[in-house]
């Protein structure tokens, strides 16, 4: 009764001894599923990466790798170079975050709290590009990327490459309008008041009170960098700079099995880690954007 | 609140009552200043978008009409990209794999998450773990999901051969044949992307009112009947909105093919997305690689335009 709402089935059937029994059952056969569809391949994936290159080719397979090697991992980490990878993904991911947090959250400001001119249009062209589907311009964009207008620089093979473009997230920005939009006006009044510049409104009052907002587009802009695959494979063809993502792939081809799942096994890491760390607020985040829109 | 008005009283009744109001010449000098500054702020993120999203889109255009070689003048061609585009053979089989692609995917990938939140819903144990444990596949790379199931596939001794033999059930070729390749893809595309589905149904399910249910079991409904009369009509929106997000993702699908079977077999596999690519990236062709971005985002764009339609009306009512 206490247990929160009623759903498609009510709390009488469940307490009866039949419905008791059904639920267990349903409840049991749902945590296996979970298990054998989601945690089974990354178990799979965690050990097959500990296994003899004999092995993982073996026929029926072994559950329980029969010696624990490192070797794989270690073989990993040196012949695919993965500390080049992995620190150039942790820069393209670490500045086009900084970037969108500097020029989102300056335009979406503006846009929210200054009154510009045109204002509207400006915000009408930016959430008319949700319309456009990103990955279909990718070839337009990178020749725009590989000889840029007016100043006619090549960006290809430069991190500014990924930064510049990740601030054109229309996304993110309204995501952080919206908000300002609902942040209490006198509050800002008061302090304008009080003498404080449009500079200093923004650092000392808007963005300590938009904490949980910056965390959301926080994790969005690093996720999304770390995760992409199409776009940096297209502006990185110099193997040194490339991020794990596309050096995954460009030496799967000629790299032994174990050594390549073990690779497989470091790229993962952080993203899985930053998850359960910041699991409830990830998944609250997604939730939200359901009823939110 | 009352902070404030105490701080705004002063300034009306206090001594140094509100200045009078500046000449005009300054009160406009004051009003461009404000819009320099405000212009000052949105700077960067204009010439972001202006760079990377409205020119591009433009460009994509234009390009689609030209012969365009980086490096020396383009020429105009008229409609020659297009005609050439859909004279490839390729052409063909990219949208029919594109659109097979994205209606499998509607068909698995929809109806699975969509009944797995149902039964979510009515579990009242270990909540948090069901939900991180179906949003784990999301957090990793999609490239690595790509060659993880690229093994799994991998006719010998990988894993979803095992579980059949295990099973006692014949093999499949998967990725690696012509009338299984496609599945194969879509299995993996929902297996890494189904944990926002759930979790987004998820949200829109425990905000039906629970008095519905118990009106529809006064009225002698049946479980069935309840999922049809009370839950689908109350989430209706929700399953609409996530349909057409999936749609146009999944029409932009690239990763899977690319890095599990690189279009093939026999081009079973080759998607639009990808046919770009391949366009600008192998045949050098990018007036050719443009018309079918046009193409695409024409498409797309009808979609989006759709969905964007639905959430704003949503968020008037």
């Amino acid at each position: 009764m206490t247990t929160g709402t009623r759903t498609l089935i009510s709390p009488a059937t469940l307490a009866r001894p039949r419905g008791k029994a059904l639920y267990w059952t349903v409840f049991t056969a749902v945590v296996v599923l979970f298990a054998l569809a989601f945690l089974f391949p990354v178990y799979w994936m965690a050990t097959g990466a500990l296994k003899s290159p004999d092995e993982v080719a073996r026929t029926p397979p072994t559950l329980l790798p029969e010696h624990w090697r490192l070797s794989g991992y270690t073989d990993a980490w040196d012949l695919m170079e993965l500390p080049r990878h992995l620190g150039n993904t942790l820069v393209q991911a670490a500045g086009a975050w900084a970037f969108q947090l500097v020029f989102c959250t300056a335009a979406a400001y503006s846009l929210s709290k200054l009154k510009p001119a045109f204002g509207k249009v400006v915000l009408g062209g930016i959430l008319a590009t949700l319309m456009v589907p990103a990955q279909a311009l990718v070839v337009p964009k990178y020749l725009t990327v590989a000889d840029l207008p007016l100043i006619h620089t090549s960006l290809l093979n430069d991190p500014l490459a990924i930064w510049l473009p990740a601030v054109a997230n229309a996304f993110n920005l309204y995501l952080l309008k919206r908000f300002f939009d609902q942040l209490p006006r006198d509050v800002l009044e008061a302090a304008e008041i009080d003498g404080a510049g449009k500079l200093r409104i923004l650092w000392s009052v808007v963005l300590p009170m938009s904490r949980p907002v910056l965390g959301v587009v926080s994790i969005f802009a690093l996720v999304a960098v770390w995760q992409d695959f199409l776009w940096p494979l297209m502006v990185f063809s110099d193997t040194g700079k490339q991020p794990i993502s596309v050096a995954l792939v460009q030496l799967s081809q000629n790299i032994q099995l174990t050594v390549l799942i073990a690779a497989m096994v470091i790229a993962s890491i952080p993203m899985v880690a930053l998850f359960l760390v910041f699991q409830r607020h990830i998944i609250a985040g997604i939730s939200a954007g359901s009823t939110k829109g | 609140m009352t902070k404030t008005a105490e701080r705004r009283l002063p300034a009306h009744t206090a001594v140094p009552p509100v200045p009078a109001p500046p000449p005009a010449g300054d009160r406009r000098r004051r009003r461009l200043a404000d819009q320099l500054r405000a212009y000052g702020f949105l700077l960067g993120g204009l010439l972001c978008f202006a760079l990377f999203s409205w020119y591009p889109a433009i460009r994509a255009v234009v390009i689609a009409f030209q012969k365009y070689t980086p490096g020396s003048p383009p020429e105009w061609v008229g409609t020659a990209n297009f005609t050439r585009v859909l004279h490839d053979p390729e052409f063909t089989a990219a949208w029919r794999n594109t659109l097979t692609f994205t209606l499998l995917a509607l068909l698995i990938g929809f109806a699975i998450p969509f009944v797995l939140a149902l039964v979510l819903n009515e579990l009242r144990h270990a909540k948090a773990f069901f939900r991180v444990v179906v949003y784990l596949p999301v957090m990793i790379p999609p490239v690595v999901s790509a060659l993880l199931w690229k093994w799994f596939y991998d006719p010998g001794a990988g894993l979803a051969n095992e579980t059949l033999r295990f099973l006692h059930l014949p093999t499949s070729n998967w990725s690696n044949g012509t009338d299984t390749a496609l599945i194969s893809l879509v299995i993996v595309a929902t297996w890494a992307n189904m944990g926002g589905t759930v979790l987004i149904y998820l949200a829109a399910l425990q905000s039906i009112p629970g008095e519905l249910y118990e009106a529809a079991e006064l009225d002698g409904a049946n479980l069935l009947q309840r999922v049809r009369h009370v839950t689908v009509p109350q989430t209706r929106f929700v399953i609409l909105m996530l349909m057409l997000l999936q749609i146009i993702a999944t029409m932009q699908v690239f990763t899977e093919p690319f890095v599990i079977t690189g279009g093939g077999p026999e081009n079973a596999t080759v998607t639009v997305l990808y046919l770009i690519y391949k366009y600008a990236f192998l045949y050098n062709d990018f007036g050719g690689a443009c018309a079918l971005s046009v193409m695409l985002l024409l498409l797309l764009g009808a979609f989006s335009a759709v969905y964007l339609r639905l959430t704003r009306s949503e968020g008037d009512a």
